[in-house]
């Protein structure tokens, strides 16, 4: 799965180690795609509240075929469960959460990264004519914190983590931490900052894979 | 006594549906959304909509009637939406090949902007402010204010002429509930539209038959009801033989 062959994290390891960063008590917001996996991730007795951008305040696991129910389902269009506690609101009711700061993290996929902390994942090419805005840019600009999670670079091996966003942003400076098969980094400005590193892994070989330059 | 709000069907639920309307579909990825309304209105063949809904439709099998369905059927002029594109570049909508081809428009709206800019519209505010989008393609030459120190940008209520909902319990009165993430969209779209139509999953109560306490979506703003038959008259969503209750 990543570029570096058996170096590195699984997707769900990369989901695994941002949900460790998860505080306890936080209301958590959940993209698509592998920020998913991190309602699979073993919180340690950790009070996590996942919230879903479709009303759903405090859902857990997808089900089991057969075990789902038609009318629930995540911002991914799974199946999942409730939690004891859980809460249905509307949809305006459901970004008034969001709006008014109470998501303690929202965890997003993304195209790219930059340094100074925008990102891009609404649009696959600058110059598309459609887009998939869903319920990011809200998010983004308004959790508390923002979390990406992506693979390090694309499949052509361009780096994902850069200087300067080339697609169109869905928010501006609001990337708190990034998450991918390589490690764990922080935009600092100018460049990123090395949290922690995937087993096996240099900092000079994720260097050279990332755009932008890379601190210890 | 209310009137009873129950029609005899889905082509009576959309009967007079004129060319050139807006109407907002409620659902979200699956639930809540008036799959058989949608199809009456293929069939009623109003054209030149307006379809204001959180997708298009179309990325998940088997295919449901959709907002996309109306515009290959060139129903529609326009469609505000959260999604015009699949997040995954490897997913193609079968709406993007009428997008690129600009035969039809669309109006890209931050999610819950969407839902708020609905919300206004059902409750007499014009227009608000809101952090999203700012520093964004969406925000280019718009109207932003500062308030608190941070840029916010203006944005105007959406005022729909028509809302099609998918409920789950409704009395005569037009009373709603909705059940689980079904919710979403609906009771805020009723809130927006002049003329609401509402397909409901359950036997229509009798008028007094509702908790009131455990009304959702009030039935003044609600006009006409259609009860959905069951499979394979009714469209449901998958697995509803296993729906637990």
């Amino acid at each position: 799965m990543s570029a570096a062959g058996t170096k590195g994290w699984s997707r769900q390891q990369m989901a695994d180690r941002l949900a460790a960063e998860f505080g306890d008590g936080w209301i958590v917001n959940l993209g698509v795609g592998i920020p998913t996996l991190c309602s699979n991730t073993d919180l340690g007795g950790r009070d996590v509240v996942f919230h879903s951008e479709n009303g759903v305040v405090g859902y857990g696991p997808a089900l089991p075929e057969g075990q789902e129910d038609p009318h629930l389902v995540n911002a991914g269009g799974q199946n999942v469960s409730l939690r004891p506690g859980a809460a249905i609101v509307h949809h305006a009711d459901s970004f008034a959460i969001i709006r008014s700061g109470r998501i303690d993290a929202t965890v997003m996929g993304a195209y790219e990264v930059s340094a100074s902390g925008d990102f891009a994942n609404w649009k696959v090419a600058a110059n598309a004519k459609g887009g998939g805005i869903g319920g990011a840019m809200d998010l983004a600009a308004c959790a508390r914190r923002v979390f990406l999670l992506l693979e390090h670079t694309t499949r052509r091996g361009a780096p994902r983590l850069v200087r300067r966003c080339a697609l169109p942003v869905t928010a501006r400076r609001v990337v708190t931490l990034v998450a991918t098969n390589y490690g764990l980094f922080e935009p600092e400005g100018e460049g990123f900052r090395i949290k922690e590193l995937a087993p096996g892994l240099t900092p000079d070989e994720v260097g050279a894979a990332t755009g932008a330059p890379l601190a210890a | 006594m209310p009137k009873n709000k129950l029609v005899a069907g889905f082509a009576e639920a959309v009967a007079g549906i004129p060319d050139g309307a807006t109407i907002a579909f409620g659902g979200f990825a699956g639930p809540g959304t008036p799959f058989n309304l949608i199809r009456a209105l293929l069939a009623q063949g109003a054209r030149n909509l307006t379809c204001v809904s959180n997708t298009t439709g179309g990325a998940h099998q088997p295919r449901m009637p959709d907002i996309g369905m109306l515009v290959e059927n060139g129903q529609v002029r326009k469609v505000v939406c959260s999604f015009t594109a699949a997040t995954r570049p490897t997913d193609v909508l079968p709406f993007a090949r009428f997008l690129e081809a600009g035969q039809v428009e669309a109006e890209l709206v931050p999610q819950g902007t969407l839902a708020e800019r609905l919300r206004a519209a059902g409750s007499g505010i014009p227009a608000f402010y809101t952090p999203t989008g700012v520093g964004t393609e969406i925000a280019e030459g718009r109207e932003t204010r500062v308030f608190n120190g941070r840029e916010h940008l203006l944005e105007h209520a959406l005022p729909v002429d028509y809302a099609f909902l998918r409920a789950w319990q409704a009395d005569e009165a037009g009373n709603l509930r909705f059940r689980l993430s079904q919710r979403n969209f609906n009771p805020v779209m009723a809130m927006a539209a002049r003329t609401v139509v509402v397909e409901v999953e359950e036997d229509v109560l009798p008028v007094g038959a509702m908790d009131p306490d455990a009304v959702h979506t009030p039935g003044i703003f609600v006009h006409r009801l259609v009860r959905v038959p069951p499979p394979p008259e009714g469209l449901w969503p998958a697995r509803r033989a296993e729906r637990a209750r």
